[in-house]
């Protein structure tokens, strides 16, 4: 079973979403990643540290650069689970929406 | 993907009046009848539908898996229900739902049920940023609490 409140837990901050949707069209450096952002770079490494330990991102081994990359799985995952919750929760209310139509003559 | 969701939400109008729409919800002979799909078992444990109480439902599909789903209420009263809500099977992720019963008049209630996620409701307890609305309106909750 995935690590879904970890999942959740990294995403619960706002940097890391739009790191995470800066990622998500292409690899980038911590600098790249930092440049948008009114915080220091030191502050982003700290929210890269988070995201790679929730295996939401991974860091190239080239040494200069360090590209972050990122990782789908964990995002589709908890993208499917949200999918499923909706679903389930819209058939929940299909049929509350039934009983409410079969009981009503006898208001 | 480019867009990670914070909330999602439902928007539904029934023919019943609002009382009745309510009762569907606090009233657990009522829940039994709906709130598990038909091939499915479900046993009311807990529900109690007051600040503070808790509900807690154990579901049993056809296979004889049992899955327990549970929260606890924030606030109750007749136009607007807050909760938490936890599937047994995911532990620590905790959604806050927010179910609104409006009056339109001739029988007919709109309801919605505004479901927001870990990831915003951490937000809010951080004062991070976010989008607006959702975080406002759970700040503004968990300020209550």
């Amino acid at each position: 079973m995935s690590d879904l409140d970890g999942t959740f837990a990294a995403l619960a901050d706002p940097v890391r979403r739009a790191i995470i949707t800066r990622l998500s069209a292409g690899e980038a450096t911590p600098g790249e990643l930092a440049e948008p952002f009114p915080i220091s770079l030191q502050a982003v490494s700290k929210h890269l540290k988070v995201l790679e330990r929730a295996g939401l991102i991974s860091r190239g081994r080239d040494a200069q650069r360090r590209p972050c990359r990122l990782r789908p799985e964990p995002l589709a995952e908890t993208a499917d689970w949200i999918d499923a919750h909706r679903r389930r929760t819209e058939e929940r209310y299909d049929r509350l929406e039934r009983l409410l139509l079969e009981t009503g003559s006898g208001r | 993907m480019t867009e990670i969701k914070q909330e999602i939400m439902f928007d539904r109008t029934f023919d019943a009046p609002r009382e009745r729409v309510f009762r569907a919800f606090t009233d657990p002979a009522l829940v039994a009848r709906w709130w598990a799909p038909k091939d499915e078992r479900l046993d009311v444990e807990v529900l109690e539908p007051r600040a503070g109480g808790s509900w807690r439902f154990v579901n049993t599909d056809a296979d004889g898996d049992t899955n327990a789903f549970h929260g606890v209420y924030h606030s109750v009263a007749e136009d607007r229900i807050v909760q938490t809500f936890e599937y047994g099977g995911f532990p620590g992720v905790v959604l806050l739902e927010t179910l609104t019963f409006t009056d339109l008049g001739n029988g007919r209630t709109r309801f919605t049920d505004t479901s927001v996620f870990p990831a915003a409701a951490a937000d809010a307890y951080g004062g991070g940023g976010g989008a607006p609305g959702a975080m406002d309106r759970l700040a503004e909750l968990l300020d209550q609490l």
